[in-house]
């Protein structure tokens, strides 16, 4: 493709606006302009350059700013539908008949819908990430196609401007010195401009003066910060890199620490304490007597001697005793344990005495712990009781009458037995639940008469590991950084150029902040007396003097 | 006196001062003789701008001595976490006053202060004792930065506001002249919310109700306002009282519904009796009070406040966020509907930014912008914390 020559011989890559050197505007777009578009002045934007060949199209799409905007627009939307009704991680449910089932009964008709169409797990749909990757794409696509044009253009600025140019910016002055000589004027304005801490560049008696250029590599710096989050956040999904993980353990109980190889920790004691404040309003409105202050576990972290058999609890070294806290986890080798949930009291150990209906006569007791069930409790050689199946959180029989279990926590435990006695060395099988029991044939010589529970407290904690955690802290201290370069500082220019008889002609451009550089202009407007400036897009008809007479007449 | 009363005393004190430098700037603006106009204007607008230092000054001292007296960082629970949202409300009006110089954005900025401070004080104020997950002091820099951030992007809603009484055209029927009508009706609302609940307050009204919750446990409550809709299943305990109207199912709660439709009654009464007096719009009201208001300069205001209120926001409400639930829950997000929220709040600020890389989005459709992200402000204030209940929630 041919390059654009403007005017003055300067040879312009296809697709600039504005030539590099005079500034001259060289399509038929930006000679109609009254005030010209600065965003990339002097150089070509490859989206705007190229439009043939297929890559050239995707490039494209990414790299429009109206596309980046919409993503986002979407996003925002489809992200809010999430929020709803309550995401399925926050539902108490076993499994995904459970999860189903919460939404149909709670929110009916409109529940069953959303759960349906997958709105109740929305951010870990497919194309929900599909959906932040593309936004993601445009990110890395827009800032190469702008970033290299605006860097460019920063880089190759002529002082001496055309005056087409000139008069094609938002605030321009023209005309002579309002007092005095104007033979120093633009001595007199380097000056001021220096102590202004712009940077002046001069070419005989024209000067572009220059403020804060730096700050427009900052939306390049935070969308590069944005990336570097964002593939932190994608690592996630790689193993190894990410563990979370969470385990019960009871008081006085040692266990092995899931996704944590070759530790070992013991839940000594649970700690749960209340404020003991007067009720307030708001706590009296809904019924609550308490405000929990602390949830804590005592703990011991222990490690596996290296040679010991995997698995093996015989040969542990304490790491180290700690209290874990809410806000205060307990942190070793990269991992860290968090005290997430409790349960006071806890189903620990179920009795039964295996009792003969008739006479009353126990066998034998059996106890049960929930957590942990044996197979088969043995009484004697020929009195014992097999435990066939054992459903912790019973929830009633499905539609071909087998029972469920909600969920693996003994909330309200249920049990079948086959009871081998010396009168049915074959078994007896009985269904045993909370105040509830069913013989399948109705007429057992004996039963599992409940005879006491043992109860304990038990600590919910979740343990993770994730090694993203320096990449996300990176990437969100890159896009802070930039977003604080581009926000809070402006690139701001001012180019004046004084003519053999003596007029003065001035120009400014800022990408942000014009209310700031009209204060530097009235500054250098006063000490080197030069023409008032005007603001072209400024209209006539708002000024306010024009208002009061109106008002007045 | 002791700590927390004084601490109610200056933030009332704080109130007031607010509602005097709000005339003052009403008045500075209207002042209309030609001779040394602009001066006497100067004049009344520096008193205002005076008064309303010392109205934060006081707004500031009633956030140190409760903080000080409670032990813990007054934003913890919705009374106290929207009155120091109206502080830094304020606070954004006082630092872009001082960088712009214009008063007249304390036209709306003060207003819209009161209303959140009013609306704030219909919560329960005692001191609450601060459940384990909130005992961080991560969670205090998270919420006073995240709060910092908002208000100062609720800035450019103010100027927004003010931009559109100057430019929408409220002789001419139109979607800009309903909806401009329809933001200022919503702010009548909320006069008529703390209407309402001031005055059964003041009249002591009770009645209490139990009810099935949506677990089936049943549970009780008290009505400060007569029960329109009755929570689930909903039985009248306390003798005399009437019975509720409606009665919705449980995972809508009868209490909230039956204060919002109480204010929008009452709200709406208030807002006829307006129209049938004055005979007019409140928007034509409003407009001769910003005639000389420069929009382009009002349109920057906006965009700087955007500027501003963006990074801070993205610190407080995000990076600040995630460093605390990755200490407290160990993970840096979960997808809590407040998280999500902050995250829409935050994309819409993007999109608002980039939206205004383009030509013709400056202006009138930027004030609708600005307008559209203060609504998410408060969406997340109100209807988040109340409504959608998640972690975060406070009631
Ligand atoms: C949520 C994600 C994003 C954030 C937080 C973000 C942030 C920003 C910020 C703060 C600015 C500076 C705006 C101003 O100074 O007024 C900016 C500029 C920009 N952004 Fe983004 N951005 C995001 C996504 C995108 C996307 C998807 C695109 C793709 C088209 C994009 C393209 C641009 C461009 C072209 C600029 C102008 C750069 C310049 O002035 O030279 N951004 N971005």
């Amino acid at each position: 493709m041919k390059n654009v020559v403007c005017v003055c011989g300067h040879e312009n890559p296809v697709g600039t606006k504005i030539c590099a050197n005079c500034g001259r505007p060289l399509t038929e777009e930006a000679k109609s302009q009254k005030v010209l578009d600065m965003k990339y002045d002097g150089s070509a934007i490859r989206s705007k350059t190229y439009n043939k060949s297929i890559i050239d199209k995707v490039w494209n799409f990414f790299s429009s700013v109206k596309v980046g905007v919409a993503l986002i627009i979407i996003t925002l939307v489809v992200s809010s539908i999430g929020t709803i009704l309550k995401q399925e991680a926050f539902v108490e449910a076993g499994n995904e008949a459970g999860r189903a089932a919460f939404y149909e009964e709670s929110y009916g008709s409109f529940g069953k819908l959303y759960y349906n169409l997958g709105f109740s797990d929305l951010y870990n749909q497919i194309w929900y990430l599909v959906l932040v990757a593309m936004l993601g794409i445009s990110i890395i696509v827009a800032s190469i196609d702008r970033g290299i044009p605006l860097h460019k253009s920063l880089k190759n600025q002529r002082v001496r401007r055309h005056e087409s140019f000139m008069k094609r910016q938002r605030v321009i002055a023209e005309g002579t010195v309002t007092t005095g000589d104007s033979s120093n004027t633009i001595d007199a304005v380097e000056e001021k401009m220096k102590k202004l801490n712009y940077k002046v560049r001069r070419e005989g008696k024209a000067l572009l003066a220059e403020k804060g250029r730096f700050s427009r590599y900052g939306p390049y710096i935070n969308h590069l910060g944005l990336i570097i989050f964002l593939v932190g956040v994608l690592l996630h999904k790689f193993p190894g890199i990410y563990v979370d993980e969470s385990m019960w353990i009871r008081e006085g109980e040692t266990r092995a620490i899931p996704g944590m190889d070759g530790y070992f920790l013991e839940n000594k004691e649970f700690i749960f304490e209340t404020h003991d404040n007067d009720p307030t309003t708001a706590q009296i409105q809904q019924g609550v007597n308490a405000v929990a202050k602390n949830y804590q576990t005592d703990i011991v972290l222990y490690k596996q001697a290296d040679d010991a058999v995997p698995g093996q609890t015989d040969q542990l070294e304490v790491v180290k005793e700690y209290s874990i806290r809410v806000n205060h986890p307990l942190e070793h080798d990269g991992y860290a344990l968090y005290q997430m949930d409790f349960r006071l009291n806890e189903l620990k150990e179920m009795s039964f005495q295996l009792t003969n209906k008739d006479t009353g006569v126990s066998l034998g007791e059996v106890a049960i712990d929930l957590r942990n069930p044996k197979k088969e409790y043995i009484i004697d050689e020929n009195i014992k009781v097999e435990l066939m199946e054992y459903y912790p959180d019973f929830s009633g029989f499905n539609n071909e009458g087998a029972p469920q279990t909600l969920s693996p926590n003994p909330n309200n435990p249920a049990f079948i037995f086959n009871m081998i006695t010396p009168e049915h060395p074959d078994g007896e099988i009985s269904f045993v639940a909370i105040q509830q029991t069913v013989e399948p044939t109705g007429d057992n010589t004996y039963k599992m008469a409940f005879s006491g529970i043992d109860t304990v407290n038990m600590s919910g904690l979740t343990i993770r590991m994730d090694k993203t955690i320096p990449i996300l802290f990176v990437g969100g201290f890159i896009f802070l950084l930039g977003l604080a370069i581009g926000s809070y500082w402006n690139h701001r220019r001012i180019w004046i150029e004084q003519f053999e008889n003596g007029r003065i002609r001035l120009a400014a451009h800022t990408n942000k902040n014009w209310f700031s550089i009209k204060k530097d202009l009235d500054a250098i407007t006063e000490y080197a007396h030069l023409p008032q400036y005007i603001d072209q897009l400024d209209d006539e008809k708002e000024t306010e003097n024009d208002e009061d007479k109106k008002e007045e007449s | 006196m002791s700590l927390i009363d004084l601490s109610g005393t200056l933030l009332e004190v704080a109130f007031i001062a607010y509602l005097v430098a709000t005339l003052l700037i009403g008045g500075s603006i209207k002042s209309k003789k030609p001779d040394g106009a602009q001066n006497r204007a100067n004049k009344w607008g520096r008193i205002a701008i005076l008064v309303t230092i010392i109205g934060f000054l006081a707004h500031l001292g009633y956030f140190i001595t409760r903080w000080i007296y409670s032990g813990h960082a007054p934003v913890s629970n919705m009374f106290e976490f929207t009155t120091a949202f109206g502080m830094f409300l304020v606070g954004a009006f006082i630092l872009i006053y001082f960088m712009y110089r214009v008063t007249a954005l304390g036209l709306a900025a003060l207003p819209i202060a009161l209303l959140i401070i009013g609306w704030a004080a219909m919560f329960p104020q005692e001191v609450t004792p601060l459940v384990p997950s909130l005992q961080s002091h991560w969670l205090t820099i998270h919420v006073i930065t995240a709060a910092l951030g908002q208000s100062i992007l609720a800035i450019s809603a103010v100027a927004g506001l003010i931009y559109l009484l100057k430019d929408v055209d409220t002789k001419k029927k139109g979607k800009q002249r309903f909806w401009l009508e329809a933001i200022l009706y919503f702010l009548v609302l909320i006069v008529g919310n703390i209407v309402v609940s001031t005055v059964f307050n003041v009249a002591g009204y009770e009645a209490q109700y139990s009810y099935v919750d949506k677990n089936g446990i049943e549970q009780q409550i008290i009505y400060n306002v007569p029960a329109i809709f009755g929570m689930n299943e909903s039985t009248t305990l306390t003798e005399g009282a009437m019975d509720p109207l409606i009665e919705v199912p449980a995972f809508i709660h009868g209490l909230k519904l039956t204060t919002v439709v109480w204010s929008i009654i009452a709200g709406t009464i208030i807002y006829i009796l307006i129209r049938l007096i004055t005979r007019r719009r409140i928007a034509d009201m409003l407009q001769p009070l910003v005639k000389k208001v420069n929009l382009q300069l009002f349109d920057e205001i906006g965009y700087r406040s955007v500027l501003i209120g963006f990074p801070v926001f993205s610190l407080g409400a995000l990076v600040f966020a995630m460093i605390w639930a990755q200490e407290a829950w160990g993970r840096f997000w979960g997808w809590d509907p407040k998280e999500v929220w902050a995250l829409i709040t935050w994309l819409f600020y993007a999109a608002f930014l980039h939206l205004r890389l383009s030509k013709g989005w400056e202006g009138n459709k930027s004030a609708w912008l600005a307008l559209i992200g203060f609504a998410i402000i408060i969406f997340n204030l109100v209807v988040v914390n109340l409504v959608i209940a998640g972690l975060h929630s406070y009631a």
